[in-house]
């Protein structure tokens, strides 16, 4: 678990806390969302990343998460739907180590999460370290959904 | 906005606690549904509660509908809030879904549902406390107060799973379990069937993963760092560098202690063991021990202190005990007295003055304390039926009378209270009754008596209580017993006796009366204070200058919360009265139960025999110390502490600081050059220097003790990670790591010997002396952790401080002890084998023949009588056998009502 010492105030423990005090930190508090109801949303998945996605998550556990997502990404483009927030960036870097193991097949089943993933990798400056992921645009298996 | 919540579903607490606010600006609408229906439609799995907002998006977290319901009102978002709620995301609620399945599920009890979660409890107790704000995430009630109060509340409402150690938990709770939309909440989900309305929703949830090959233990497992501010590491710097220079002024010896206006007068009584017995482990922890600990860190704190005890030595036993070894009283009461005083010398205890009862003093104290209670209209007179046993030719007291309890038809109740079901019992209300001595029965017989008119100063007590208990350390369960004495209502109490052996009562008719213990053991405090010192009404007649603290097991509590303060409030002669009642729950021996009047159990002087010394029982006794629930002597338990606690934790980390800096730096302490890392440990070690003092002044002796073993396990840690041995071969900035590292951990031993003392007072000497700690050091402790052994001191030779107890040892022990307790109470269901396989057999086929007995009667629908009988029988023998084969009573009679 992370713990951030700041420089004025009591240290921080967690991940997403010391994510969502960096972004006020940064003058980027839109990232947290606007409304009440974006904010919640944020929260709620940011919630989602380190219950259901970090941890000793098992093979099915993930399956699971990648089917949901797929699900409630149909008619999204961002996890609040149309704006860019934490969310999108803290569950695209928990889920990177499994994505990049799916097989060219899969990347297909879950073809809503794909297009989201490859959207935010490719979003300036989130990438960081991490490798780019290769999605193919045209669609190998028709059946696959 | 449409809300769904589903029967018994935990996370609807928090939502409905919080959905008042977003009261009047969006409508909500409440949907039940079964806990198994998918209401959001893209997860898999069914969860609710779920918030369905007007867009038409799902909110599917219990935490996420309540921050929605807050940031609807205004409410800003905050870090403090953030953390606070992933954390009950993240360490929370798989510590809670275990423990709740364990409870709700599974029907598991006590430690077996409390485990799990006891560290998080501990957490959030230790963050109110060191915050000292009464909630979690500022000065005001908030978000992160209702999510975890939501989540904990199904747990903690039943009081048995909220440990009343954590007092700033307990408080917090209480806070928001009284308010109303909290109440309201609790009222909707729960129904009044308390955890048990979750379980048809629960039944229906896969079991928590965090079940799965995670074993639970009950051992406080290595505490996680907390993490450190800035300011606290200033802080703890600080006092560490101010080095001696930061300790208080060392308080002169006096003679004797009296109480000095404007200074912290701390007077410290322990309920007086009664002279005829000689004490048990049990009696030593319910008071002496304890009590001795607190004087000792009292006068670490450089308190004005003054503790006293002495044996209460009246009474009709005292007379039976001198029949039967063809001594006088007095003479009984001398060897007794010297044997006690032995005892406690041995395990030693630090009495400023240790007396006894029978002096002129206590007659005078007495007598004038009856004088004016009398003059004042107090006293009644009436006549008394009393038990009188022909054969013995005397009354008989209380406790010289057996039979069967009136309330709860337990058999060996005494007369004077039910060992069962703890109801007071007048003496001639049992049935059955039997004379202790001859066994024979008892005839009633009537007699004059006098009596404390307790319900004419009822109003003065509870007054008095009011007054007193706001804010004050009295435990719980001495308020909880004194209030129900209060509820009940209080009665006219006897407090006269036809004996001799006693204090004589000063009144025409009374001659041949002396007073009751009831109304003069109390007072043997005074007197006992008296024979110390001719000045004790400065103590004793001096409430607004003197705190009194007295220590007791439970049973004595109505004796100090009520009788005594009647006594000396109708006196009206300002006495000083109990400011702190610190009571005890009960000691049980191994699996049994441990019992003065029963004679089972290790006692005082046999505790010498066993080669362990005074102050490993010490260690043990006080880390088993019943504070808040009834613990047990164990002796598997007191050897793997003594192991695993003190050889291998405590032990090893002052042994290995010592011999670091005789080996690597001939013996004195090498420069130290805080890094940051050393700075976060001696802001750890500072902080819980803070949380040793906050819990012995509220005097938590055992979860004090606990402090002591945690930082000697940050040391161990620190030195292991540290590796001077390794670094003491390397280049000069290695030498000067290793020097650092060893002049760091030998000052935390340094702290450790004085916070030990209190608890292992020749242990502590010894490590004073192999460090040569500086005497001013040795007798007081300061608030912070300074450096008392700064670069350049010498110290001692260091030799190790504990022994390994063995298993043959300790196996050997227990067969001494238990072949001990099946001699000395032959009757006990203390768990003991009292009778070979063969009898057992026999019992156990004489089970079975009855057993049919009863069903062919049954069967033959013979006469209801007949077959009551034959049934009576069969229990008789089932309990023979139960005793036979060393099981206890009480699981027989547990099986029966199912």
């Amino acid at each position: 678990i992370p713990v951030l010492q700041t420089n004025n105030g009591p240290s921080l423990t967690g991940l997403t806390t010391i994510a969502a005090h960096l972004v006020k930190q940064a003058d980027k508090e839109y990232l947290l969302g606007s409304t009440p109801e974006e904010k919640a949303v944020v929260q709620q998945w940011l919630e989602y990343r380190v219950t259901r996605v970090d941890g000793r998550s098992s093979k099915d556990d993930i399956r699971a998460v990648l089917k949901d997502l797929n699900s409630y990404l149909e008619d999204k483009v961002y996890l609040t739907g149309y704006n860019f927030t934490l969310a999108d960036i803290l569950l695209y870097y928990g889920l990177h180590r499994f994505i990049v193991d799916l097989t060219v097949q899969e990347k297909e089943k879950y073809l809503n999460v794909s297009r989201w993933f490859c959207h935010i990798q490719h979003c300036p400056g989130i990438r960081q370290h991490l490798s780019s992921v290769v999605f193919i645009k045209n669609r190998l298996y028709t059946n696959s959904q | 906005m449409r809300l769904f919540v589903s029967e018994g579903a935990p996370g609807s607490l928090p939502v409905l606690a919080a959905a008042g606010r977003a009261q009047g600006r969006a409508e909500l609408l409440v949907s039940t549904v079964g806990p198994e229906e998918c209401v959001v439609p893209f997860l898999t799995r069914p969860r609710v509660p779920v918030l369905q907002l007007d867009s038409g998006n799902y909110l599917f977290s219990t935490s996420a509908i309540c921050r929605y319901f807050f940031l609807l009102s205004g409410w800003e978002q905050d870090d403090l809030t953030n953390q606070w709620l992933e954390w009950e995301a993240t360490e929370l609620q798989p510590a809670l879904s275990t423990a709740l399945y364990y409870l709700v599920v599974q029907g598991k009890k006590g430690e077996d549902v409390l485990g799990p979660v006891r560290r998080a409890l501990m957490h959030i107790d230790h963050s109110l406390s060191r915050r000292s704000s009464p909630f979690l995430a500022g000065e005001t009630e908030s978000l992160a107060d209702i999510v975890l109060w939501g989540a904990l509340y199904p747990l903690l409402q039943d009081p048995s799973y909220l440990p009343e150690e954590l007092g700033a938990l307990h408080s917090w709770f209480q806070t928001l379990s009284s308010q109303e939309p909290c109440q309201r909440a609790a009222e909707t989900v729960l129904k009044q069937q308390g955890v048990l309305a979750l379980r048809p929703y629960l039944q229906k949830q896969p079991q928590p993963c965090s079940l799965e090959g995670r074993v639970v233990s009950n051992e406080p497992e290595e505490e996680e760092l907390a993490t450190l501010s800035e300011e606290e590491i200033a802080v703890a710097v600080a006092a560490w560098e101010k080095g001696l220079e930061g300790l208080p002024p060392l308080r002169p010896q006096q003679n004797p202690v009296l109480p000095v206006a404007g200074e912290r007068n701390v007077l410290i009584t322990s309920a007086l063991p009664y002279v005829n017995n000689v004490p048990h482990l049990g009696n030593i922890i319910g008071c002496v021990l304890s009590a001795d600990v607190f004087a000792r860190y009292c006068r670490l704190r450089q308190w004005n202190t003054l503790y006293l005890c002495g044996t209460d030595e009246y009474g009709t036993a005292t007379e039976t005990k001198a029949l039967e070894e063809g001594l006088t009283p007095q003479e009984i009461c001398d060897k007794y007295h010297a044997v006690h005083a032995d005892i406690y010398r041995w395990f030693n205890i630090s009495f400023d003055f240790f007396g006894r009862t029978t002096t002129a003093q206590q007659t005078k104290i007495t007598q004038d304390i009856f004088q004016r209670l009398l003059a004042r209209g107090f006293v009644l007179q009436d006549t008394v039926e009393q038990l009188r046993c022909e054969q013995c030719a005397r009354f008989l007291a209380d406790r010289f009378v057996e039979g069967v309890c009136p309330f709860c038809g337990y058999e060996e109740a005494r007369g004077d209270q039910c060992d069962k079901c703890g109801k007071l019992i007048n003496a001639i209300e049992l049935k059955k009754p039997q004379c202790k001595v001859c066994r024979s029965c008892p005839v009633v017989r009537s007699s004059q008596h006098l009596f404390l008119d307790l319900p004419k100063l009822g109003t003065r007590v509870e007054e008095w209580l009011e007054r007193t208990l706001p804010g004050s350390d009295w435990t719980p369960n001495a308020r909880f017993i004194t209030r129900s004495w209060l509820r009940d209502g209080l009665k006219p109490r006897c407090i006269t006796r036809d004996l001799k052996w006693g204090t004589p009562v000063p009144l025409e008719g009374f001659e041949d009366k002396v007073f009751y213990v009831w109304f003069d053991a109390t007072i043997g405090y005074l007197s006992i204070t008296a024979n110390y010192t001719d000045q004790w009404e400065k103590w004793w007649k001096n409430p607004e200058q003197v705190s009194l603290y007295q220590f007791m097991a439970k049973d004595n509590v109505p004796f100090h919360g009520i009788v005594f303060p009647s006594s000396a409030l109708g006196a009206e002669d300002n006495y000083t009265l109990v400011s702190h009642l610190i009571a005890t729950e009960y000691l049980n021996y191994e699996d049994g139960k441990f019992s003065k009047s029963r004679g089972v159990g290790v006692f005082g002087d046999m505790a010498q025999d066993t080669g362990i010394p005074a102050d490993i029982w010490r260690f043990y006794l006080l880390y088993i110390r019943p504070e808040g629930q009834d613990s047990a002597f164990s002796w598997t338990d007191m050897l793997f502490k003594n192991n695993s606690e003190l050889l291998n934790n405590l032990g090893n980390f002052i042994n290995r600081a010592g011999m670091f800096v005789s080996k690597f730096f001939g013996g004195f302490v090498p420069e130290m050059l805080l890094t940051s890392d050393d700075q976060r440990l001696l802001t750890h070690v500072a902080l819980e220097l803070q949380h040793y003092h906050q819990l012995l002044e509220k005097v938590r002796i055992r979860d004090a003790l606990r402090s002591i073993l945690t930082i000697s396990r940050h040391g161990n840690q620190y030195i292991q990670v540290n590796e001077p041995w390794k670094r003491i071969k390397g280049g000069e900035a290695d030498r000067q790591r290793a020097g650092t590292v060893t002049g760091l951990a030998v000052n935390i031993a340094a702290l450790l010997s004085v916070m030990l003392q209190p608890y292992m007072p020749t242990v502590s000497a010894a490590i004073q002396a192999q460090l040569q700690l500086p005497p001013p050091a040795c007798r007081a402790l300061p608030t912070g952790f300074l450096c008392t052994l700064p670069a350049g001191h010498q110290i001692g030779t260091v030799s190790p401080l504990f022994q390994k107890l063995e298993n043959d040892q300790i196996e050997s022990l227990k067969q001494r002890f238990s072949g001990g307790q099946a001699k000395a109470s032959p009757k006990t269901a203390a768990g003991l084998t009292a009778a070979g396989p063969q009898q057992v057999q026999a019992l156990m086929e004489d089970v079975a023949k009855q057993g049919d007995t009863v069903r062919e009667l049954k069967a033959q629908k013979a006469d209801k009588n007949q077959i009551a009988a034959e049934v009576a029988k069969l229990l008789d023998l089932k309990k023979q056998l139960a005793l036979a084969e060393g099981r206890p009573l009480e699981t027989l009679k547990g099986k029966k009502k199912k």
